[in-house]
């Protein structure tokens, strides 16, 4: 495949290891040993069972009628919203979980912005008996309590981060110091394509069953597995990256990414690291970065939690500097109406950050012929107080 | 040119005393002085951290002091312009310590020459990773005299060492323990395996230890093990202290071993 990850872990000119040696032995480990693991008949056979009978796979994809009428266009949805957990992030977690048993670990420790993946990981954890430590910025777990309390009920320690912004990339700084201090028991599930090789390309793997799907349930509807464009939002890249995946050589479908403008790209308050970024290192990765001019991280701003990070999995820093696919931002406003707009239209509430890709729909020209699917990376559950508060209920 | 870090290890076998700072911590003015204060102490060889804003090799103590360090102004630019003069007053090597992003940032290759011209002798980037140096700028650091100093932890396999060894030339990091740093596990009370297992691989290169060294007993530890060893967080602690740099120095290089 044109876009596989290289051997040294590039994408291009983005990824690679940036680690500290205090990392090495357990990144090599899983650099020499995961494609092995995963492409295993053993594993692919339990995987595919977890994934039907406990995630609830294969997601639907729905052809929301009404909202394909209101856009003049044929509008279908993965829900990956209608996932056990609530999101598309169980896919990985079960992925990597089922991996970390298979390296021998007994202890797992992942980061969480919106508490989507924290939740998702504790589940994983309680499914097979293994000891969770979810590491959570202190604003995200004020503005997501209600996973904080679902990843407590599952047993797992949510350990609230209280360093720089209090968000996501700092539960990443924390939670890759205590991969530093546990070498040797702990697993670390990183929730999207980000982080230092093996991760983006081994988590794109596992989320890669959503575009598998699709071709299959496209080809059903449609009679061919080819819609004209696929449009996800993006973080760190991870539902973007699945959805895109048997998708990327095929260069008549059109890929499009939705980074999150917060409240504006122009503004300093934003997470759309594409538009604003330049590149460099973070999170042991080579990608593109909100930076200031000495290399310090600036902070970025997104009203959902689960976009609010300052940077992008280097796989898309590759799609986006080769332009294989294009990327749009959505500020935190047109995110609120796009999310009201399905509601009313479909009787589904979306998570906020997938609400980023259905406002897009506003920003592109699409023929009334086109077969848009949108992936509906999570449901709203989680964001019912923002909602909320905005529309005064 | 002999490079500083060499000369120290030729001359000087043991108890070498390291300290490492945060340029720009206490106040963004400090650095001259700290490094000046240091050496009449007799401290052996001096890191000058570069504060970054995620330095997730850190525990909270160097954390802390790179949060302020930012906050007070401190760049890569700026610490330039506070070394420009150091080689008049200081005789010891003088290492930078780092991430590599505000490097990437200013350019590698004028961060070394820049580097080069202020008279700093070796640079510890942990997450510059061997294979990136070796194949991307291994070259500029030879051209500007810079040692590349390596860490080597408890889990680095003994074919990894000897790559290591292979690759360095000043000496090796040797970090305690699995650890960010300042973490409290103590070096005495592990991983003397792991040291005596170091020790008798007979490397080309000698060892510092570093890592949750703060005192006299985990200093003196750590020196039976290897040429000498490294204090930082204990070291950023003193200084919080808010008593006059040079009082609270000296006091600290006291606590650690005496004078000689
Ligand atoms: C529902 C949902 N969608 C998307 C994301 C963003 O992650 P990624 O870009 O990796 O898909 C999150 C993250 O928390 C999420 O909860």
């Amino acid at each position: 495949m044109k876009y596989d990850v290289n051997e040294k872990g590039y994408y291009g000119e983005f990824g690679g290891a940036w680690i500290p040696e205090m990392m090495y032995t357990n990144i090599d480990e899983l650099r020499r040993d995961y494609l092995e693991i995963i492409k295993s008949e053993a594993f692919q056979k339990e995987f595919d069972q977890l994934l039907k009978d406990y995630v609830g796979r294969p997601s639907p994809l729905y052809f929301a009628s009404r909202l394909s009428e209101h856009y003049g266009t044929k509008i279908f949805l993965k829900r990956e919203d209608l996932n056990h957990t609530g999101s598309h992030k169980l896919n990985n977690t079960v992925g990597q979980i089922l991996l970390a048993e298979r390296l021998g670990k007994t202890r797992i420790i992942a980061e969480t912005g919106a508490g989507q993946h924290g939740v998702a990981t504790a589940t994983v954890c309680a499914l097979r008996g293994v000891k969770c430590v979810v590491y959570m910025g202190a604003l995200d777990v004020s503005r997501q309590a209600p996973n904080v309390k679902k990843m407590k009920m599952l047993g797992a320690e949510v350990i609230p981060v209280h360093s720089g912004n209090k968000t996501l990339k700092d539960a990443t700084n924390e939670a890759m110091r205590d991969w530093i201090n546990n070498p040797e028991d702990t697993h670390y599930i990183i929730g999207s394509v980000v982080g230092p090789h093996p991760y983006p390309d081994m988590v794109a793997r596992f989320q890669s069953v959503i575009s598998r799907e699709m071709r299959i349930q496209l080809l059903e509807k449609t009679g061919s597995e080819f819609p004209t464009r696929v449009l996800a939002c993006v973080g760190g890249g991870s539902n973007a990256a699945g959805a895109f995946y048997h998708y990327l050589d095929e260069d008549l479908v059109e890929l499009i990414g939705v980074e999150a403008a917060g409240k504006g790209v122009e503004t300093k308050e934003t997470a759309a690291t594409l538009r604003v970024g330049t590149p460099g290192v973070l999170h042991a990765s080579r990608t593109m970065l909100m930076q200031n001019e000495d290399g310090q991280i600036t902070e970025p701003y997104s009203i959902s939690a689960g976009l609010d990070y300052p940077g992008i999995g280097p796989l898309h820093s590759h799609l986006f500097t080769t332009g294989r696919a294009k990327y749009l931002a959505s500020t935190d406003e047109e995110v609120l109406e796009a999310a009201l707009l399905l509601t009313r239209k479909e009787g589904i509430i979306p998570a906020l950050e997938s609400a980023h890709a259905l406002a897009a729909l506003d920003k592109i020209q699409m023929k009334p012929d086109d077969v848009n699917v949108v992936n509906l990376s999570g449901s709203g559950n989680k964001d019912m107080e923002t909602y909320l508060d905005y529309f005064g209920y | 040119m002999q490079n500083r870090i060499n000369t120290l290890f030729e001359t000087k076998k043991r108890d070498i005393l390291s300290v490492y700072f945060t340029a720009g911590f206490p106040r963004l003015n400090d650095t001259a002085e700290i490094i000046q204060e240091l050496e009449k102490n007799g401290v052996g060889l001096i890191e000058i951290g570069i504060p970054f804003s995620d330095p997730t090799a850190d525990g909270p103590t160097i954390q802390r002091s790179s949060e302020t360090a930012l906050k007070n102004g401190m760049n890569v630019k700026l610490l330039f312009g506070q070394l420009k003069n150091i080689r008049e007053t200081v005789k010891i090597p003088l290492i930078m310590m780092g991430y590599i992003n505000p490097v990437l940032q200013f350019g590698v290759e004028d961060f070394c020459k820049k580097c080069h011209e202020v008279g700093i002798d070796g640079l510890i980037l942990p997450d510059l990773p061997l294979e990136e140096f070796e194949s991307h700028y291994k070259e500029i650091f030879q051209r500007n005299n810079l040692h590349n100093i390596l860490l080597i932890t408890p889990q680095t396999s003994e074919a990894r060492i000897r790559q290591i060894d292979e690759a360095s030339g000043g000496f090796i990091y040797m970090v305690s323990s699995a650890a960010t740093t300042g973490a409290g596990k103590k070096v005495e009370d592990f991983h003397r395996d792991y040291f005596e297992r170091i020790q008798q691989m007979n490397l080309k290169n000698p060892r510092l230890i570093g890592f949750g060294i703060s005192d006299r007993a985990t200093f003196a530890n750590a020196c039976h093990y290897a040429s000498g060893a490294i204090i930082g967080s204990a070291f950023i602690k003193a200084l919080q202290t808010g008593a006059m740099l040079k009082d609270s120095i000296q006091e600290f290089v006291k606590s650690i071993r005496d004078t000689e």
